[in-house]
């Protein structure tokens, strides 16, 4: 009798093979080989191809076009909308006129209809859309006539028209159908750049141009995005020269600064990585124990060791791209121990007999926790814990997986990670509202403050942009006064692009980036040199 | 006796045999499917949180409850047990939460490849073995001998995903010979055979190279030791021919055990096979095996289980008639 193996499942696949026929995946027609296709590989692969379930919903899709688009700058221009959106006075009703003439991939014009049907099936509780959580401030949308769409609000959202880059589906290719189980989800319609031909999940997925598309007959024939999870394998096989640009780790990016023939590119981005300091942990409710580890840290090192260069130091959740962001909150790059000390010293913490500082009582030490399957912040919270050991702070680094983390981010530190380069409001409201104290991922370490609160509701409400500045510059000070979080680096991503590839115009990333916003964000405009 | 009634008479206990493992089969499968659906429910992983990805982290926990209760992931256990029975029985394997398609799809997308790479290997790896290890008996303690035990060790020390970057760093990078992974080439425009065989080659090589030591060892040790039994040196005594003598009287006898070998060596092929499609990028069952796992997608878990210990039952059943089939001395009853 055969002994079980733990990795013994997919055998099972060989005989349902009996039951269910192989299928290949089917020949495609329209994409010519050579010249015209321009190939790309990532790690991340999307389990649905459908904007309602999650793809591609900050735009950059290549398969689906929202209202609103982003331009290199992640500035807000134009696209299924003729125009921005205009927004009422009382920031409640917005208004958005659709261009004319644009269709499907499969020949339908684009009408109202159409967007009303795709906002309605991320607000339908019966679709198991995420996105929901992002539009709780939409009541209803509604379209009053062919070309009109009007959203309206249950609250002024100022950052309302950022949530309109959300790719707009064809309602008659989905109305009545079970949206969660719809086959348009692997094969989807959409009136971007690119039309799929075929998707082989685990392997590629084939995109060919849409000669029809609005914004212009893309420079190229068609499109591979190659999905290879593993690094060293999707290094490799960029070496044997399969891919035209390929999504790589920083440190294996390096490697190919001396291969002649590629380019590195290196993208900044919105995405950074901090310690929560939970108010409940009875060390870190401690201010001056906040504060100095916000100085002790030494996020230089941090981005040249840890990351291999790529990245930059964080003050704060608003990344130095972004318009929003306040420089007076950037402290110093470098560990600066000497203030570190003095702020303990001030508070009443005092060295003990081994070196760690004891207050009433109370040994200056502390659990901090991180996603063990995660190397980079594994990494920095073993930084974090050397930093803290040089200023009489002992931490306990705790490597555990998620479900382990949860129950515990109320009285214990985590290497937390987040960041959109969008808007503010975006994840800070949720992060650092008092609102949202002790709700799972939201806030988990109940940071609680006046100020915060009211200047996030400030720039969430207020429509005149000198004014929202004004107001995420109060949250930023506040933030780097309370210190609820110690930010410790940006992250860039890194691609390697072949030196024959024209057109590449790299644009601050979030952290989501697969076939959606990628660096390729702008495919349709890339040819390559033959 | 004449032989056409002992062939009929031994067919049917063959299918006696076979009803009868069937019987023990449901309450088997039963237990098995029950047992993953316990083990579910002690995992302490959300698959809601799972499925949202990276949004859970901006996902308000209503929204969550709400696509749970569209699942009913939080129904009692033996509800959802029931549920996923009843709809088995009319042919409906469940929606896999971690793939987000029917897991009848999942299953038919990819289970021909890590099929077509098991079978592959499993083929190279009987005929080298057979061949190779028969070589090294004939010349017990002879240079090929040696050299062929020594790189069996060491291969068996090494793991597999490193066989397979390796064979990519020499065939792929610096020889330029042959693909460095996928299934076909990235920009082809449809599944070439040929294309396809081609971008098999190092897979195929690799999984047959790391599963290869256990076998040629066996065969060897088999070999050798029948070329000492009686039967085996009558036949030299006899005069026939060494190849005769080795092939026809000595492998023989060795292949027996070898039946078993094979049985209970196919779960740790397809274990390999999940490896080496992580290394290749081959769009087999192994990345969405570990994914459904990781993300406690029941139903893609149930039917890979369910079918593994399908594999399981066959293999041993087979192993058993066949067994059966070639030495007359063994009863079936």
């Amino acid at each position: 009798m055969p002994r079980p193996t733990g990795l013994r499942l997919a055998a099972s696949a060989a005989v349902l093979l009996t039951l269910a026929a192989c299928s290949a995946p089917t020949a495609t027609s329209g994409a010519e080989a050579g010249g015209g296709t321009l190939v790309v590989a990532t790690a991340g692969e999307p389990d649905t191809l459908n904007p309602v379930l999650n793809y591609g919903v900050d735009g950059g899709s290549l398969i689906f076009d929202g209202l609103v688009g982003r331009d290199g700058r992640n500035q807000l221009v134009p696209a299924l909308a003729r125009e921005l959106p205009s927004v009422s006075d009382d920031g409640r009703t917005v208004t958005a006129r659709l261009r004319d003439g644009v269709v499907f991939h499969d020949g339908t014009p684009l009408t109202a209809r159409d967007v009303v049907f795709t906002y309605q099936a991320v607000l339908d509780e019966k679709v198991d859309s995420t996105l929901r959580s992002d539009l709780d401030m939409l009541a209803s949308v509604t379209a009053p006539d062919e070309a009109t769409v009007v959203f309206t609000l249950r609250y002024a959202y100022a950052p309302f028209l950022q949530r309109l880059a959300l790719g707009i589906v064809p309602a008659g290719a989905l109305a009545g159908q079970d949206i969660n189980k719809a086959a348009f989800n692997r094969q989807p319609i959409g009136t971007g750049p690119y039309r799929v031909t075929s998707w082989t999940p685990g392997d590629r997925l084939v995109l060919a141009a849409n000669d029809r598309y609005w914004g212009g007959r893309p420079a190229n024939k068609s499109v591979v995005v190659a999905f290879v999870p593993d690094d060293n394998v999707r290094a490799q096989r960029a070496r044997a020269g399969e891919f035209d640009a390929a999504e790589l780790p920083p440190k294996l990016a390096t490697g190919f600064d001396a291969q002649a023939g590629y380019q590195v590119v290196r993208v900044p981005t919105a995405d950074y990585r901090g310690v929560m300091l939970p108010m409940g942990n009875p060390v870190t409710a401690d201010v001056a124990v906040r504060r100095a580890l916000n100085a002790a840290v030494d996020r230089v090192a941090m981005v040249n060791g840890v990351l291999g260069g790529a990245g930059e130091p964080a003050y704060g959740p608003v990344p130095p791209s972004s318009e929003f962001a306040e420089p007076s909150v950037a402290g110093t790059p470098t560990a600066d121990p000497a203030a570190a000390t003095a702020l303990l010293d001030a508070a009443g913490w005092r060295p003990g007999p081994d070196g760690i500082r004891v207050k009433d009582g109370t040994r200056a030490e502390l659990s901090l926790m991180y996603p063990a399957a995660d190397s980079l912040r594994k990494e920095l919270a073993l930084a974090v814990t050397a930093d803290a050991k040089k200023i009489g702070i002992a931490i306990n680094p705790a490597g555990l997986t998620w479900d382990a983390i949860t129950p515990r981010m109320n009285k214990d530190a985590l290497i937390m990670g987040y960041g959109t380069p969008y808007d503010p409001d975006f994840v800070s409201y949720k992060l650092f509202h008092s609102d949202f104290a002790g709700q799972g991922f939201f806030n988990p370490g109940s940071y609680a403050s006046g100020v915060t609160d009211r200047a996030l509701r400030e720039g969430r409400a207020e429509a005149d942009p000198a004014r929202r500045k004004a107001a995420y510059a109060t949250f930023q000070r506040q933030l780097a006064t309370d210190v609820p979080w110690v930010f410790l680096t940006y992250l860039e991503h890194t691609y390697v692009v072949r030196d024959t590839v024209d057109g590449v115009t790299a644009r601050v990333e979030p952290h989501e980036h697969d076939v959606a916003n990628s660096l390729w964000w702008n495919i349709h405009t890339w040819s390559r040199r033959s | 006796m004449t032989a056409p009634t002992r062939t009929r008479r031994r067919l049917a206990e063959a299918g006696r045999v076979a009803r009868r493992r069937l019987l023990v089969a449901v309450p088997v499968l039963a237990a098995t499917s029950a047992g993953m659906f316990a083990l579910g429910a002690a995992s302490p992983v959300d698959p809601a949180q799972q499925y949202a990805g990276a949004a859970a982290f901006t996902t308000s926990e209503e929204n969550l409850a709400q696509i749970r209760a569209n699942w009913g992931v939080d129904d009692p256990l033996p509800v959802q047990y029931a549920r996923w029975v009843g709809n088995l029985l009319r042919g409906d394997l469940g929606w896999s939460t971690s793939r987000h398609e029917p897991v009848a799809d999942v299953l038919a997308a990819r289970a021909g490849w890590t099929l077509l790479l098991v079978g592959a290997a499993l083929a190279v790896v009987l005929v080298a073995s057979l061949l190779l290890g028969t070589l090294a008996a004939y010349r017990r303690g002879g240079w090929f001998d040696r050299a062929l035990r020594t790189s069996a060790y060491a291969i068996q020390s090494v793991p597999v995903f490193w066989l397979g970057l390796a064979a990519i760093a020499v065939f792929a990078l610096s020889l330029g010979w042959l693909p460095a992974g996928g299934l076909t080439d990235v920009t082809a425009t449809r599944t070439d055979p040929a294309d396809v065989a081609r971008h098999l080659i190092l897979p195929v090589g690799v999984l047959a190279l790391s599963q290869a030591p256990w076998f040629v060892l066996f065969i060897r040790d088999s070999v050798a030791d029948s070329l000492r039994d009686d039967h085996v040196l009558a036949a030299r005594a006899r005069g026939l021919p060494g190849r005769t003598v080795l092939f026809g009287h000595a492998l023989r006898t060795g292949l027996l055990p070898f039946l078993t070998l094979i049985g209970t060596h196919l779960p740790e092929l397809v274990g390999g096979a999940v490896l080496v499609e992580t290394v290749f990028s081959l769009p087999g069952l192994g990345a969405v095996t570990v994914q459904a796992a990781l993300g406690s997608d029941f139903p893609l878990l149930a039917a890979t289980t369910l079918a593994t210990t399908v594999v399981v039952l066959t293999a041993n059943l087979a192993t058993d008639l066949a067994y059966a089939a070639a030495d007359p001395r063994v009863r079936l009853e």
